[in-house]
């Protein structure tokens, strides 16, 4: 497997650098589109929560319409809230 | 190391013959989870900064990363590039190979030709007192007067008690310049070949693809460097020959 060079996944410093290294990534089917570029989503598990779309995302242009899977990154601390980082085909 | 790379050799040469038109990336995942099962040590790559699966699979204009799916189905004239590692005892080991699937374009055959024997020069150079300039150097130099390119955004990298340590060995470089290597050293050494411009974008987290579309090699040892010259730590001693 090839390394990537100043890749900031890579930093060994973990936990205390950057923000969004916590999250947890679950797979999640979108419910419905809100303002903002907001979605509700529904877990696997059932929970419903309130995702926005990643900054990555955004810039790439990816569009996500309801009924959609999804990959959500939640954070440990606020369960209810989400960054959806990946659309599947 | 040498244990794990065994293991390593096994699986990718098991691989190489299993390869064929009809399966899919997620076939070769499951064939070598039958593998390695009841074998010590276990895949270093599963769970190795989130990545999914054992293998990574590389489908043509994949370059690297390329995540095993039962979507991704091999055709009559594909190349795919394997890449495993074990880890065992605390060590690990890594290795890739280019396998083409059924019958390619003769294009196709001087790109594996030519990456394959990039990593044989680039194993050559890994002798101690050369520093990894030499070892890029000599990747870049022969890829080049071939007309292909070498990928920079993915490196070699030391590797021993982690997966990915210091020092990273790009696949292009000057002579005499950076690190010198000493006996002891454990390097990956990863030459990764594009047939056409060198740029590389993300198509997911992982799966890197050139970002022309052209069709990419990738072939890889682990190699210590000793006493008596370079040592492929990923296949048996008995093994001889070119790389892969």
């Amino acid at each position: 497997m090839a390394k990537r060079p100043n890749d900031d996944r890579k930093k060994e410093k973990g936990d205390s650098g950057n923000p969004k290294e916590d999250a947890i990534e679950v797979m999640a089917t979108v419910i419905e589109p809100l303002p903002n570029a907001m979605f509700r989503v529904q877990l696997e598990n059932k929970h419903q929560v309130l995702a926005h779309v990643s900054g990555k995302m955004r810039k790439n242009f990816i569009r996500i319409l309801s009924g959609d899977k999804v990959a959500v990154e939640l954070s440990p601390y606020d369960l209810t809230r989400g960054r959806i980082v990946y659309r599947y085909k | 190391m040498h244990r794990a790379g065994i293991i390593v050799w096994e699986v990718l040469t098991a691989l190489r013959q299993f390869v064929r038109p009809g399966l899919t990336t997620m076939d070769l995942e499951t064939f070598t989870g039958e593998l390695i099962a009841g074998k010590p040590g276990h895949a270093a790559f599963k769970g190795y900064r989130g990545y999914p699966c054992a293998l990574c699979t590389s489908v043509n204009s994949e370059i690297v990363h390329g995540i095993p799916s039962p979507k991704r189905k091999l055709r009559e004239g594909d190349i795919v590039s394997i890449d495993f590692g074990m880890e065992m005892d605390g060590y690990y080991a890594d290795s890739a190979v280019t396998v083409p699937v059924g019958e390619i374009r003769p294009e196709l055959n001087k790109l594996l030709h030519v990456t394959r024997e990039a990593l044989d020069r680039a194993i050559d150079k890994m002798r101690a007192g050369n520093r990894l300039g030499d070892v890029g150097h000599a990747v870049q130099s022969w890829v080049e007067e071939n007309g292909f390119t070498v990928v920079r955004e993915f490196v070699g990298h030391g590797i021993g008690t982690r997966m990915h340590d210091e020092p990273n060995l790009p696949n292009y470089g000057e002579p005499g310049r950076g690190t010198r290597l000493q006996e002891g050293m454990v390097i990956a050494v990863e030459p990764m070949v594009n047939a056409g411009r060198p740029d590389v974008r993300m198509r997911d987290e992982w799966t890197a693809e050139t970002a022309d579309g052209s069709p990419s090699a990738h072939f890889e040892h682990t190699v210590a460097v000793t006493a008596n010259g370079p040592w492929i730590l990923t296949r048996p001693r008995e093994v001889t020959g070119p790389a892969w």
